[in-house]
């Protein structure tokens, strides 16, 4: 039918996540186009776009980040959308989001030298997380225990870091355990959790935490759904950190990892992912 | 159906491609261990898989 919305999935590398989305567009009989973003020459002079929308499932949040504000810019709809990926790409950004949203959060400082880093880890009280802006599976976030460390570490981002480890975000050490909460949210509504449990305090799944299921409740829907809507986000996975006198956001993510997430939790993510793309669309 | 198979570019070894298999797939080898990309159907052909970037993942 040639008025039938076309669907775009951008992407590069299949994933596992990918490859599922894929078949869920397919068993509701749906064609889209694979947008390969290794491929894309994007001409700022083209004003039109053949896609009524495109869902973003790019491996590199510069891509996606990019191809986004292009695709906006021409008025498709886009799923998450640029806002959204520039927001949660960004961790002090999101923390801001959220923060100005009265969304619940760790303790979240920023300043821009050594010395007023040093401070600011001072004020909050050993230990501290320290995580570059940018940045994704759990890479070069650092435990600082003691001032000898802090000091190191401050000392090694400035010598090595590049200029975007001179931002420094110093954030409260939530001791959960090495347990958190991933949680899903689909159209604004929780679908989905995980409890995700490491011997190490970074508990990524794609750092060898171990996934089993959460039963939802309505304080979890309640502040996920909350920050989902703080980054305008239509498709995205919140980390949460459960403490006894409630939950507290710590990271939204945009391009959502669920390989692990399927059948610890009985919830087929890839179909509520294509299923929204497609009510969009429409 | 048997699976299409492709041969590793860095051990030869012959490596089963997964059932419905995509243009970009990442695989592992069975044999070396090495991530691949399937970089074509036709005929089955297996790349070495980008390095990992700084941007990647979540």
């Amino acid at each position: 039918m040639s008025n039938t919305p076309k669907i775009g999935v951008l992407c590069s590398l299949i994933r596992p996540e990918e490859k599922m989305i894929f078949e869920a567009f397919r068993a509701r009989g749906i064609d889209f186009d694979r947008i390969d973003d290794r491929e894309l020459i994007l001409d700022l002079h083209q004003s039109e776009s053949p896609y009524s929308v495109i869902l973003e499932r790019c491996i590199n949040h510069s891509r996606a980040h990019h191809t986004l504000k292009y695709f906006n810019d021409r008025g498709v709809r886009t799923v998450n959308s640029y806002h959204t990926a520039n927001i949660c790409g960004d961790k002090l950004l999101t923390s801001m989001a959220l923060s100005k949203a009265g969304v619940p959060i760790p303790r979240n400082l920023i300043a821009y030298t050594e010395e007023s880093a040093l401070e600011a880890i001072e004020q909050l009280g050993y230990p501290v997380v320290l995580k570059p802006a940018v940045g994704s599976w759990g890479r070069l976030l650092a435990k600082v225990n003691d001032r000898d460390a802090a000091e190191a570490i401050l000392e090694h981002k400035k010598v090595l870091g590049s200029y975007h480890h001179s931002t420094y975000y110093v954030q409260e050490y939530i001791n959960t355990g090495g347990r958190d909460i991933r949680a899903f949210v689909i159209g604004g509504k929780l679908v989905a959790a995980i409890n995700r449990k490491a011997d190490h305090w970074i508990t990524n799944t794609a750092r060898g935490g171990r996934a089993s299921n959460y039963e939802l409740n309505q304080n979890l829907a309640n502040i996920c759904e909350a920050a989902a809507r703080a980054v305008e986000g239509d498709v995205v996975a919140i980390d949460v950190f459960e403490r006894p006198d409630g939950y507290l956001i710590n990271e939204v993510n945009y391009t959502m990892e669920f390989r692990n997430s399927i059948e610890t939790t009985g919830v087929n993510i890839p179909q509520l992912i294509a299923d929204y793309v497609i009510e969009v669309s429409s | 159906m048997a699976n299409l198979q492709a041969q590793c570019p860095l051990c030869a070894a012959n490596v089963n491609l997964p059932d419905a298999p995509e243009v970009g797939e990442l695989i592992d080898c069975e044999e070396c261990g090495e991530e691949l990309e399937i970089v074509s159907l036709e005929p089955p052909t297996l790349a070495k898989a980008p390095e990992e970037e700084e941007d990647w993942g979540e």
